[in-house]
């Protein structure tokens, strides 16, 4: 049987792990490698990273960090953020990840996205989205609207409605990031996650909210998300109270939730 | 020494920075003529891309050859698909024919496709590869379906029972990423890097 899969992230900056709230206010956790070894170590069944200033300086990812997590970790492994053609996707895939994730370059380019499916496999292309809960309009049925930028840049279309493109363009997975929930760790956005996961047929991702074990096993009961993304229960120093990966599964396998022991 | 296959399609510097971990020497193979004790062929991506690109670079053969010479091999994910005579993906393809059999797509009316996470594998059969079975990494939409019920050794279940590792004499496949696998996938890779 298929598990549900515990995703750690990482927001990258200047080979630092950096945690922020609502994408603002980042302070640095540790060295991307090793924070990422530690991951592995514990048990944790995939790892992201996005490199969140590369879009912003207008460069390409940094690749020093990719190859320094690749080294330490024999778990699947994405990255995102400074992708922008199909040369850099095979920079960042011949660096030692598995996955590329592209976010706002996909709104911009949606072609990008079947290149990269072309390319390397659907499989290596997850469609990442940042969504903010808007009132619902003609233009927005599902009343959830993608932002890009960093949350900077509101572009009118609906998550729901570009989900379903994403999946039909060739994206192999979809991660929805909520922009409300983010840094929040009071849950998942439950009901944009189950729209999308309703929507199309490839894996979603649920993203933003979890501050306990207890906001995974929601998502994963409540809605069709075939993976959780969980980064500030983890290691946030702002928390009150870090959870490790063992804490976690054992709580979800607690909820009969499949995993894979860690 | 290991040489893991290196063409357009796969992801050999993952299986490298693996091997490397556990202490094995390896290198990569762009080409015919690299005298190796054993291959892997990684794969991601399509088997139409796979086949192609191995085709290009003269690699088919050099698969060929150094499997008839009695040499281990791995091959992973497509590199296991391909092992079989012809593959749905990309219409249909033929592929290497070393193993009888056919890939086929999962029903994505049923299931999500690509199917992508950690999937308990129970090993039918005693191997020097494997143990008692545990879980390991899979990221597929396509499965292959052996003629020889003999070729089976590890079965996974995903809509029901499929292939999850193929093996005869000392020619492997598995449809699982072995370097993603964590230390379940290492400790395989080192096995394999046993064989002679």
């Amino acid at each position: 049987m298929l598990t549900k899969r515990l995703i750690a992230c990482f927001d990258i900056k200047n080979g630092m792990v950096t945690k922020a709230v609502r994408f603002q206010d980042n302070i640095d956790v540790a060295p991307a490698g090793e924070l990422a070894g530690r991951m592995y170590a514990a048990g944790v069944d995939e790892i992201v990273f996005y490199d969140i200033m590369a879009s912003a300086e207008r460069r390409k990812t940094d690749l020093a960090s990719v190859r320094a997590v690749a080294e330490r970790v024999f778990v699947p492994f994405t990255v995102g953020g400074g992708i922008r053609t199909l040369s850099d996707m095979y920079d960042v895939l011949n660096a030692g990840a598995e996955k590329i994730s592209i976010d706002s370059m996909a709104v911009r380019n949606p072609q990008i996205i079947t290149e990269g499916a072309n390319a390397f496999g659907r499989q290596c292309v997850v469609l990442s989205m940042q969504v903010k809960r808007v009132d619902v309009s003609r233009g927005i049925p599902s009343g959830y609207e993608i932002a890009i930028d960093g949350a900077r840049t509101y572009t009118g279309m609906d998550a729901v409605e570009w989900a379903k493109r994403g999946e039909s363009l060739g994206a192999g997975e979809i991660c929805v990031n909520s922009i409300d929930n983010d840094g929040g760790c009071e849950g998942y956005d439950l009901a944009i996650t189950r729209a999308v996961t309703d929507a199309v047929r490839i894996p979603v991702i649920a993203s933003g909210g979890a501050g306990l074990p207890r906001h995974i096993a929601d998502v994963f009961t409540e809605t069709g998300a075939s993976a959780a993304i969980i980064s500030s229960m983890l290691y946030s120093p702002r928390l009150p109270r870090n959870f490790s990966i063992p804490e976690i599964k054992a709580e979800l396998s607690a909820a009969d939730i499949p995993v894979r022991p860690a | 020494m290991t040489g893991v296959l290196h063409y357009k399609a796969g992801n050999a510097p993952s299986v490298l920075n693996a091997l490397r971990h556990i202490g094995e020497e390896a290198v990569l193979v762009t080409g015919p003529g690299i005298a190796v004790d054993r291959l892997i062929l990684p794969g991601v991506g399509s088997a139409l891309a796979t086949m192609d690109s191995l085709r290009e670079l003269g690699l088919d053969s050099f698969i060929r050859d150094s499997i008839g010479g009695g040499k281990p091999f791995l091959g992973i994910c497509v590199g296991l698909q391909v092992l079989f005579d012809r593959s749905e993906e990309g219409g249909d393809v033929g592929c290497l024919g070393i193993f009888p059999g056919r890939v086929r797509r999962f029903d994505d009316s049923a299931v999500r496709v690509p199917q992508m996470g950690w999937n308990k594998v129970d090993f039918v059969r005693a191997d020097p590869l494997v143990n008692d079975g545990g879980y390991f990494y899979f990221v597929n939409s396509f499965f292959a379906v052996p003629d020889d019920p003999d070729l089976l050794l590890g079965r996974a279940d995903y809509n029901g029972p499929f292939c999850a590792m193929a093996s005869r004499g000392k020619v492997y496949g598995a449809q699982f990423h072995v370097e993603k696998s964590g230390e379940a996938g290492l400790a395989m890779l080192k096995r394999f890097c046993t064989l002679i």
